[in-house]
């Protein structure tokens, strides 16, 4: 195994790995901001991409356009859900939020079934999916990827920047610490709960089209980019949004190597990465302690 | 003349009407194999499957507080246990349903040691991951037939009425089995313990409970029964592959059973799969519609109605049919009576 | 004087048990009035009325004449109401500038900021980027009384501000908050300390077993009344 390939290997995972890392951003943030973990998760990335599909599709949007046109829409679909469904399942327990975004799951998945039927679309994106940068001679990245890469790079920088530096951050975490001392700060609980979705789901979003144009999709893959997401954030650490980004790269690479080996094997390595954290150093390998 | 020192009652009128219902029933169910055709007995085994991961999942869920969305690592792990032992081990397939039960508990001891580690929404997705791996795992494993699955030819001894006769027969042992055996759980001090850990941790802590010990005790007699269920839904249906034995779309059959029916309480899992299975047989030609109603009916029984069906109507009337609790039963005299 | 918030025959329950039972009380502008009890008395399920948490009738509390029962807790933070929570409840994610910053959320106009917070207790000053937690108790309770400040209220209650706190520490409390109603502030007291009740307030009442047992001025009740009205003799 020559130094290229290794190489090579290494690059794939690491964008591979950037694409997870903005699923698992929006995870870390609903469970971050209010204990809440999401199941539908993966499906609303799904649905993203078909939303792209769509517009695609019918109106010939170009793919572009479809991730600028998603944001706002993700943002409100978040948004309401949250204040409308998830805010009256936020208790103690676990059980009652489980339930309805698994619901939830279930309603995407075959409502994108009965629109879309089963079979696997994508989102062309005028032939960017092909276009690659050669880096050396021999090693080369697609275009897509590192766009991706830069996205997600972007996206972890803004979250952290927001949750450490700005009002709504601190709001952000003053909630989570203690819901009733907020209130009495004279912060709006269901509407910030509302916003920490809105802005999950946005990313959501435009991780969702990115995974229509670099791939294939189906109604119900929405399991696998969950189990990917939670996988990331777990490897990373919880706590800090850099750690996820760090764990979705982590696992995006051992996929890789995975891959590498046997084409059966590279879900696998990563769970087995997964296990080996959660075994070993079970606070995730860049936890941000509070306080 | 003193009144009588107070009683303790273990019975309700209700209790003692579904306890005759039962073993009423449970003698009809025995006699079925030599009147009823072949699709309701296999039907019934179907039933009988969900009944116990709906009674399982409960007990894992709605008493131990662990909420899981992975337990068909435990119903694939029963299938193919079963196919090891009956194709690869020579042992009698029958046998080996309740041989797929240990071994599902046997390998539940060490995964619940990495799923542990997490807790609330993050464990149940741990739990699913863990069910993936197993299907991964097994899907790489040539001589079950990798992705594709295979057959198990351990019954092919067997005529097919002995065969549909002896699965059922099975199935009935384990839907009126586990209900005695839940039930009699449930009262017993290690019931009592559960539920003093789903109210509060801290405080059955503090009482002197273990609840590390029993909270890993439930995990792996709900893995057990998970086995179990899976090597009879196998054995029914005679052909296995990892999708279907491990496939994500187990869980939120359980869950919906578990939820509409009423989460936390015996009834609610046998009412709740009673409702599903008519459910599926009447409306599944209706395919993705059917499971969005299912979805949504969750969603709006989770919020709305969290005791469930059975929750409802045992605020409403008070029935106990499968009472766990023990209630003081006092004979207090009237003021007019004589007292001398 | 105006009066400033006025609650008639309040009554409170938690599902089917009744904590309050008709509570009159009234505060005017610049008082620094004192709430005394033993526990379960229904002090903070009072204060739980007062400040949102608990829903009350529309009219059992008015407050610059309207009437506000029934509005959501964040909402009377903008109408100038706050609160120094019992046993603190600082945000342990935050530093401690952070934590005061929290408290100007509501963005409401006044003599209160950073810098004159800072004036008050120079200590916080010093360790404004520690986690807010890690300081003392005495510490964290300048930050809580520092963080309701910072809402620019005009209306604070403190719930408990000696609890489990040194003498020396109460002591300095009490100095900052003489300073704080030497400045205007309209001022609820809550206190387990009956002495340190009655010297800083104008008024009390006592509340025992859901009622009021017993209001009056302070300086003017006797020991022996107190007594008797808090434990219900």
């Amino acid at each position: 195994m020559d130094i290229l390939s290794v190489a090579d290997t290494l690059v794939q995972g690491i964008l591979l790995g950037s694409l997870y890392a903005l699923f698992a951003l929006g995870l870390s943030l609903m469970f971050g901001v209010m204990r809440l973990v999401n199941t539908a998760h993966g499906d609303l990335v799904i649905l993203a991409g078909f939303f792209g599909v769509f517009l695609n599709l019918v109106f010939g949007v170009s793919a572009f356009t479809t991730l600028i046109a998603v944001v706002p829409l993700a943002f409100a679909l978040g948004y309401g859900l949250q204040r409308g469904v998830l805010n009256r399942t936020l208790s103690r327990d676990p059980l009652p939020s489980l339930v309805v975004t698994f619901g939830l799951s279930i309603i995407i998945q075959n409502l994108l079934l009965q629109l879309f039927s089963a079979d696997t679309r994508s989102i062309s994106a005028g032939g960017l999916e092909s276009r690659s940068i050669e880096i050396v001679p021999q090693l080369s990245v697609g275009v897509l990827p590192v766009i991706v890469f830069i996205t997600a790079l972007l996206a972890s920088a803004g979250f952290q920047w927001l949750f450490s530096s700005t009002r709504i951050g601190r709001a952000f975490r003053a909630t989570s610490d203690d819901g009733e001392a907020a209130l009495l700060m004279g912060i709006n609980n269901e509407h910030l709960y509302a916003l920490a979705t809105g802005l999950a789901v946005a990313v959501l979003g435009v991780a969702g089209i990115f995974q229509g144009m670099r791939t294939t999709i189906s109604p119900t893959d929405g399991p696998a980019q969950l189990i990917y997401a939670f996988e990331s954030v777990i490897i990373g650490g919880m706590g800090s949004f850099w750690g996820t980004f760090l764990g979705g790269i982590i696992l995006g690479v051992a996929q890789a190597v995975g891959f590498r080996f046997d084409p059966g094997w590279g879900i696998l390595v990563g769970h087995l990465v997964f296990v080996a954290v959660l075994l070993i150093r079970p606070m995730g390998l860049f936890p941000r302690t509070s306080g | 003349m003193t009144s009588t020192p107070p009683t303790i009652e273990r019975e309700t009128r209700a209790s003692r009407v579904t306890r005759r219902s039962l073993q009423a029933l449970f003698l009809v169910s025995v006699s079925m194999p030599f009147w009823a055709e072949s699709s309701t007995l296999r039907e019934f085994s179907e039933f009988a499957c969900l009944f116990l991961m709906a009674q399982m999942w409960n007990l894992l869920g709605g008493y131990g507080g662990l909420v899981s969305i992975g337990q068909q690592a435990y119903v694939g792990i029963g299938a193919y246990a079963l196919i090891g032992l009956g194709n690869f081990a020579g042992v009698n397939p029958f046998l080996a349903v309740g041989l797929a039960g240990a071994c599902a508990a046997l390998v539940s001891i060490p995964i619940s040691q990495i799923v542990f580690r997490l807790q609330g929404g993050y464990f149940a997705i741990g739990t699913w991951a863990m069910a993936e791996i197993f299907r991964l795992l097994v899907a790489n494993v040539a001589a079950v037939g990798g992705g594709s699955g295979t057959s198990l030819t351990a019954v092919r001894g067997y005529s097919k009425w002995a065969r549909e006769s002896i699965t059922f027969w099975i199935a009935v042992a384990v839907v009126f089995g586990s209900l005695v055996m839940i039930h009699r759980l449930l009262q017993s001090r290690f019931g009592l313990a559960l539920t003093a850990i789903r109210d509060s941790e801290a405080a059955s802590e503090s009482q002197g409970i273990d609840v590390r010990r029993t909270k890993f005790l439930v995990y792996v007699l709900s893995a057990a029964g998970f086995g179990v269920a899976g090597a009879l839904y196998f054995l029914s249906i005679l052909r296995v592959s990892p999708d279907a034995a491990f496939g994500v779309q187990w869980s939120p059959v359980i869950i919906f059973m578990v939820i509409i029916g009423g989460v936390g309480t015996i009834e609610g899992p046998l009412i709740g799969a009673i409702l599903y299975f008519a459910l599926s047989k009447l409306l599944g030609d209706y395919g993705t519609w059917y499971l969005v109603g299912l979805g949504v009916l969750a969603v709006i029984v989770t919020i709305r109605f969290p005791g469930g069906l059975w929750g409802f109507v045992e605020q409403r009337f008070g029935l106990r049919c499968f009472p766990v609790e023990r209630r003081v039963v006092a004979r207090i005299p009237l003021s007019g009576e004589d007292h001398a | 004087m105006g009066e400033l918030l006025k609650t008639h025959q309040l009554e409170a329950f938690y599902g089917d048990f009744q904590a309050l039972f008709g509570i009159d009380f009234t505060i005017s502008q610049g008082e620094t009035v004192a709430i005394i009890g033993a526990n379960g008395a229904g002090k903070s399920t009072f204060l739980k009325c007062l400040t949102g948490l608990l829903h009350s009738p529309a009219p059992a509390i008015t407050w610059e004449g309207r009437p506000i029962g029934g509005t959501p807790a964040y909402q009377l933070v903008a109408q100038g109401i706050a609160m120094v929570p019992e046993g603190r409840r600082l945000f342990p994610s935050l530093s401690v500038e952070e934590n005061l910053a929290m408290g100007a959320y509501t963005r409401r106009r006044g003599p209160w900021a950073l810098d004159s917070v800072y004036r008050l207790f120079p200590v916080l000053q010093e360790r404004r980027r520690a986690a807010a937690t890690a300081l003392s108790g005495g510490q964290q309770q300048m930050v809580a009384i520092g963080r309701a400040l910072m809402a620019n209220p005009r209306l604070l209650i403190c719930d408990e501000l000696s609890l489990g706190l040194a003498p020396l520490v109460i002591r300095e409390l009490y100095r900052a908050l003489e300073l704080i109603t030497a400045a205007g502030m309209t001022v609820i007291l809550v206190e387990q300390d009956v002495a340190e009740a009655r010297a800083h307030s104008e008024r009390l009442y006592c509340f025992q077993e859901g009622r009021v047992s017993l209001t009056g001025v302070s300086r003017a009740t006797s020991i022996e009344d107190i007594s008797l009205a808090y434990f219900g003799v």
